[in-house]
């Protein structure tokens, strides 16, 4: 027995048989060539960087449709190596100058790069050695005219043993008999940490001597929490994990057990539980945990990365997309939160001393009616296709709220006379996060049809804590007396005046502050797709009575400290 | 033929690299341009993702660009956009 310690890159424990995966070694001759070889090899150089690009191109489309647009960006930086033109100049005039085949100095050409770039002391850099690499052996691989050497053809279910795994690797995977990674190198925002996430799969990277140390079919323990891996176990040490990896087994399949039963306590009353999406694409994996809806679709991302402004062509087929995937369940549609944090290329913005506080939000769309009438005309087009809601983030009072659906009924007018159809009835909203709106909810809804706390921003506001700021970031304290004072107001004035209210916030995702949620009357949960399971778990293992008392004993708590210990103890008692 | 030089400080907090080194890159290779940038001895194609990679240049270092060619203004004055872009 063995045990090796790595970096804890992905929780989870896995026990199994190791499966190593190497890299292909080429072999690369300096191979001399004549000077009428030259534009023959330039060709083949050519040809190679070509079919390089195919390939990546080919895996970024697949990378996207499994696993999302964000996974599949790694490979931009991919594409840019092979477009690089010092990098292929210097190869182009290193071959006529030496006269050796193009494959020795491409090699040569690689390896110098990717020294340079290990030595500068930058944690990103270092990463992008692992890009260089990847990239590099593909085309070096298609110069040599070699096929691909992939985890493709796994036959049984193992655990991929690597030095590294580059996001080609993990890409052409057979995904359902991969059940761990281990790695000599890599961090915790390594590509193999990060797909691992995504599969939700244990990892260990970091061992250094892996790959020197576990042969083919070597009985592995890989426990990605502890980031500990065992090597051929004692009886002894394999019962104990076999027990522990039944324990995580039968918690995560309590959860995923009732991800598709409906969401109700107990006693029968129904919440709904949505999903916060920012792309289209995100859909998959929001019917995959079980939502009943989006809850949130962030749309700053039209106009991120661009120069231009996003037509609202652009803006209705998305929505069209989303409402007609999403149809029967409801989805809410955030009207553009740009501004402050977040970089807006196509406005020229003066810097601001405190963007949270600034320009930003709802306050600049009404001073951009012809940017927040692009967005609305598309929203309102859409309608028609599905049940689409629409809300305001930032409203902090009652008349910005007005002159928002003032703007909406001049939507609402031109798309008439224009005779294109669009649900006149469709739902506004105001989503809740500046203080002065949750101490004015009363107000607000007898304007709106529903309210969606945000409690990321409503917390930093009420406590005033900029949570980037380390000095100041302990003060950022969700169980604030304060800040479950003003939940429970801005709940009770909405069902005062009939009409729903869900969150969208962090808070909603964090299983201590479920069942307090409940309690406080909380209708709808709009959360990240994987944690809906634990959700609609802790829901249906409730009554609303039950949940009452709890919440009603945190109200009476003096401090978040209090609160907190309180709710763990109550989570425990219910997930067992 | 219009030739520009500016020196200039790299604000953004990542230095010149990760994501803006690739904006940077994919913006100057819009223009048609001969793009140069400079620290200390080092000098590299602008339209180079390695060389500006290489150039290792982090937050507050002083980088030379060099513009030349006819679309040279309007070159510099977006690669300066980057360069002075915090976030």
């Amino acid at each position: 027995m063995l045990k090796l310690k790595g970096i804890a890159a992905a929780p989870g424990i896995t026990i199994g048989p190791a499966y190593r995966f190497g890299k292909e070694e080429f072999d690369i001759v300096r191979q001399p060539i004549k000077p009428e070889d030259i534009p023959v090899q330039i060709q083949l150089f050519e040809e190679a960087l070509i079919q390089t690009r195919r390939e990546i191109l080919e895996l970024q489309k697949r990378i996207g449709f499994d696993m999302g647009q964000e996974e599949a960006q790694i490979f931009d930086a991919h594409l840019l190596v092979l477009e690089d033109r010092m990098l292929i100049e210097e190869v182009i005039s290193r071959l006529k100058k030496e006269m050796v085949g193009v494959a020795f100095i491409f090699s040569e050409v690689l390896k110098k790069y990717i020294e340079v770039f290990s030595k500068i002391e930058d944690d990103y850099l270092k990463e992008r050695t692992a890009d260089l690499n990847d990239v590099g052996r593909r085309v070096l691989r298609n110069l040599l005219g070699k096929k691909q050497k992939s985890l493709a053809d796994l036959q049984e279910k193992v655990i991929v043993v690597a030095h590294d795994l580059s996001p080609s690797d993990t890409a052409a995977m057979h995904k359902q008999l991969v059940s761990a990674f281990v790695t000599d190198i890599g961090g915790k925002t390594s590509h193999t940490a990060i797909m691992a996430k995504s599969l939700e799969i244990p990892a260990v990277v970091g061992l250094e001597t892996a790959t020197a140390r576990i042969k083919n079919n070597d009985l592995l323990i890989v426990d990605g929490t502890m980031g500990t891996v065992t090597v051929n176990p004692d009886e002894e040490t394999l019962t104990f994990y076999r027990q522990e990896e039944q324990k995580l087994k039968g918690i995560s399949e309590q959860f995923l057990a009732v991800k598709d039963l409906p969401a109700v306590t107990r006693d029968g009353k129904a919440i709904e539980v949505a999903a916060n999406i920012e792309l289209p694409e995100d859909i998959s994996s929001v019917k995959l945990h079980g939502g009943q809806g989006i809850g949130l679709y962030r749309t700053e991302f039209f106009y991120m990365n661009r120069k231009d402004l996003p037509t609202e062509e652009e803006h209705f087929q998305a929505y069209k997309y989303v409402a007609e995937q999403m149809n029967p369940h409801g989805v809410i549609i955030r009207t553009i939160d740009l501004g402050g944090d977040k970089f807006l290329s196509q406005f020229d913005i003066p810097k601001e001393m405190q963007p949270f506080l600034g320009w930003r939000a709802i306050r600049f769309c009404l001073a951009r009616p012809d940017v927040f009438k692009v967005q609305l005309r598309a929203i309102l087009r859409a309608s028609a296709f599905g049940k689409l809601k629409l809300m305001y983030p930032m409203i902090s009072g009652i008349e910005e709220l007005k002159q928002a659906n003032s703007i909406l009924q001049e939507c609402k007018d031109e798309l008439r006379n224009e005779g294109v159809s669009f649900n006149d009835a469709i739902e506004v909203g105001v989503m809740i996060e500046v203080p002065s709106a949750a101490m004015t909810a009363d107000l607000l809804a007898t304007e709106s049809d529903f309210f969606s706390i945000g409690t990321n921003d409503l917390i930093q506001y009420s406590l005033a804590v900029d949570r980037t700021n380390e000095k100041v970031a302990y003060l950022y304290e969700p169980a604030h007396p304060a800040v479950l004072r003003m939940i429970k107001n801005i709940i009770e004035a909405g069902h005062a005046n009939n009409i729903w209210v869900g969150m969208c916030g962090e808070m909603a995702s964090d299983a201590a502050f479920s069942v307090i949620l409940l309690g406080l009357g909380l209708d709808e949960f709009s959360l990240t797709s994987l944690a809906i399971p634990q959700l609609k778990f802790i829901i249906r293992s409730v009554t609303i009575e039950e949940s009452k008392k709890i919440a009603q004993e945190a109200l009476s708590l003096s401090t978040a400290k209090a609160v907190e210990s309180f709710m763990e103890q109550k989570t425990k008692e219910i997930l067992g | 033929m219009t030739t520009v030089k500016k020196k200039l400080i790299v604000k953004n907090k990542q230095g010149l690299h990760a994501r803006p080194a690739a904006l940077f890159v994919q913006i100057a290779n819009k223009f048609d341009s001969r793009i140069t940038v400079r620290r200390d001895d080092e000098e590299v194609n602008g339209k180079s993702i390695m060389g500006i990679l290489m150039l290792g240049a982090e937050q507050g270092s002083q980088i030379m660009i060099e513009v030349e060619g006819h679309d040279a203004e309007s070159a510099m004055e977006e690669l300066e956009k980057i360069i002075n872009q915090e976030e």
